[in-house]
């Protein structure tokens, strides 16, 4: 049997619905892990089912609270438009078009001091969730555990530096995906962990050469 | 390892274990997870369930769109009169009925197998311990045995309402909750999925049909009815009643229904109870 009891029974959650609030606050959530910066606006684009039916569902507070940091399970869901107003946070949704295979879809837009910075995803039902673009880095993650995208220059050695690190710091690596634009163009890996990744960790990565960016999602599940 | 309820029952005969046993085995295996935290996580899990089966008894919450603000106390107080069913059967809906509106209200639930149809299998669970006096160590198996019978459905069928209509959810947690009322009253791992069959064929067919898209009606009156399906399921199973079509086939059959639903029967709210004038007037007044 290759699926997983806690996910028959589960996810923990408020309610009322998995795709709808659970998937729409842990999007969220996964996109203020992304971005991981202070910002005084965020904007909601909501596609597909999320545009016609977010006010039924609650999707609207569940994405505001998932910005703010707050889990799908964190009972202050329905709380959230007042919690965003007491911490000076302005926030709007408007209707969009994502190319998407998937139903439900979002672009969160976090607006700081250093500009904007979009996460594009899906709630996929269940709770479930994927990530699938970061402020134009096109990608696929699940966020259920934490994960290291890296985007670097395809020359030869990058990846060996890289999980050399990881080894070194004692992070044990689950999944490992390369890909690249072209030869010798860009490419990024994401790398799912088993470990939350420390701060000084990602510092090193971020000076290995040939590396572009570290984008981290430090969230862990079950 | 094992895909079906036929292959389980084998391994569960090969190692004199119960279904809950090798259940657990193989979420070890799977997960990766101590045999500790995956205990911890579904003790976790019963918890929550039974906080969310008691919170609206006494105290009224306040749903999107107020169609089920207060059903819990409603059945409750009336639980406690001079009844048709008896007392037990009208407390166990009230149990189902509390589930629904704390979700419904933004309150903390545990998805069994959907947050829609959040209520059947608390209900059963703390209905049947706290009536026949069973321990809370063997209520966590019961909800491991549910879960089990809840992955069948997952694994060869759907338990999702826009795939199956509500049979894949309302039906899916009524024959979860069948199989851990059978187990906790001692029934064999067989009859225990005799009962599961039990409830998925009583209701086979039934359809998804949200008024105004909601999470509410009927959503929440099909968790009482679909916790009391359950508990007349299990007692089917335990007076012998011979289930002549094995479980795997009643999965099988309800995701071929399924298929057979046309997509206005299927969550989008564009047919059955959703769309008769009453439920439409219901969408007009909430969204205008």
């Amino acid at each position: 049997m290759n699926i997983s009891l806690l996910d028959v029974v589960g996810p923990v959650m408020i309610g009322p619905s998995s795709s709808h609030t659970a998937g729409a606050a842990k999007l969220a959530k996964t996109a203020r892990l992304i971005y991981d910066k202070p910002f005084s606006r965020v904007r909601f684009g909501l596609g597909g089912s999320f545009a016609s039916t977010y006010r039924g569902h609650f999707t609207d507070y569940a994405l505001v609270a998932g910005a703010l940091g707050m889990s799908e399970d964190d009972e202050r869901l329905g709380q959230s438009f007042d919690i965003a107003g007491e911490q000076g946070i302005e926030f709007d949704f408007y209707p969009t078009e994502i190319p998407s295979v998937y139903e439900n879809t979002a672009r969160i837009t976090f607006i700081g001091e250093e500009g904007e910075f979009f996460v594009e995803g899906a709630s996929l039902g269940g709770g479930r969730i994927l990530v699938t673009n970061i402020n134009g880095l096109a990608c696929e993650i699940n966020a259920t555990c934490p994960t290291i995208i890296v985007q670097q220059q395809d020359v030869k050695g990058v990846v060996s530096d890289v999980s050399t690190i990881l080894a070194f710091n004692n992070i044990n690596i689950g999944i490992m995906k390369v890909s690249r634009t072209s030869r010798g163009d860009k490419a990024f890996c994401v790398i799912e962990c088993d470990d939350i990744i420390p701060e000084h960790v990602i510092d090193e990565l971020r000076q290995v050469n040939n590396v572009l960016s570290v984008v981290v999602v430090n969230i862990q599940g079950e | 390892m094992y895909k079906d309820a036929r292959e389980l029952i084998k391994l569960c005969k090969e190692q004199n274990k119960h279904i809950w046993e090798v259940a657990l085995d193989n979420e070890v295996k799977l997960t990766g997870m101590s045999r500790e935290r995956v205990m911890a996580h579904f003790s976790n899990r019963l918890e929550i369930m039974f906080n969310s089966a008691l919170k609206a008894l006494h105290a009224k919450q306040a749903t999107k769109g107020s169609l089920i603000d207060g059903v819990a106390n409603c059945q409750y107080e009336y639980s406690n009169k001079e009844t048709i069913a008896g007392n037990y059967i009208n407390y166990v809906m009230a149990l189902a009925y509390s589930c629904s509106e704390v979700n419904a209200s933004m309150g903390k639930i545990c998805a069994s197998p959907t947050a829609g149809s959040c209520g059947i299998v608390p209900a059963v669970l703390l209905g049947v311990m706290e009536n026949k006096n069973i321990s809370r160590e063997k209520t966590l198996e019961a909800l491991i045995t549910a879960s089990a019978v809840g992955a069948i459905f997952t694994k060869n069928a759907t338990v999702a309402g826009a795939d199956g209509g509500c049979q894949a959810e309302c039906g899916v947690a009524a024959s979860m909750a069948a199989a851990a009322a059978a187990y906790m009253m001692g029934a064999t791992d067989e009859r225990c999925l005799d009962a599961a069959g039990f409830a998925m064929i009583n209701v086979m067919g039934l359809v998804c049909d949200p008024v105004a898209g909601l999470v509410a009606l009927p959503c929440a009156q099909r968790n009482a009815s679909g916790a009391v399906n359950a508990l007349i399921s299990a007692d089917m199973a335990l007076a012998g009643q011979v289930a002549h079509i094995p479980f795997d086939q009643v999965v099988d059959s309800m995701f071929k229904v399924g298929k057979m639903l046309p997509p206005q029967l299927r969550e989008t709210a564009m047919g059955g109870i959703a769309t008769t004038p009453a439920g439409q007037a219901i969408y007009k007044e909430i969204f205008g």
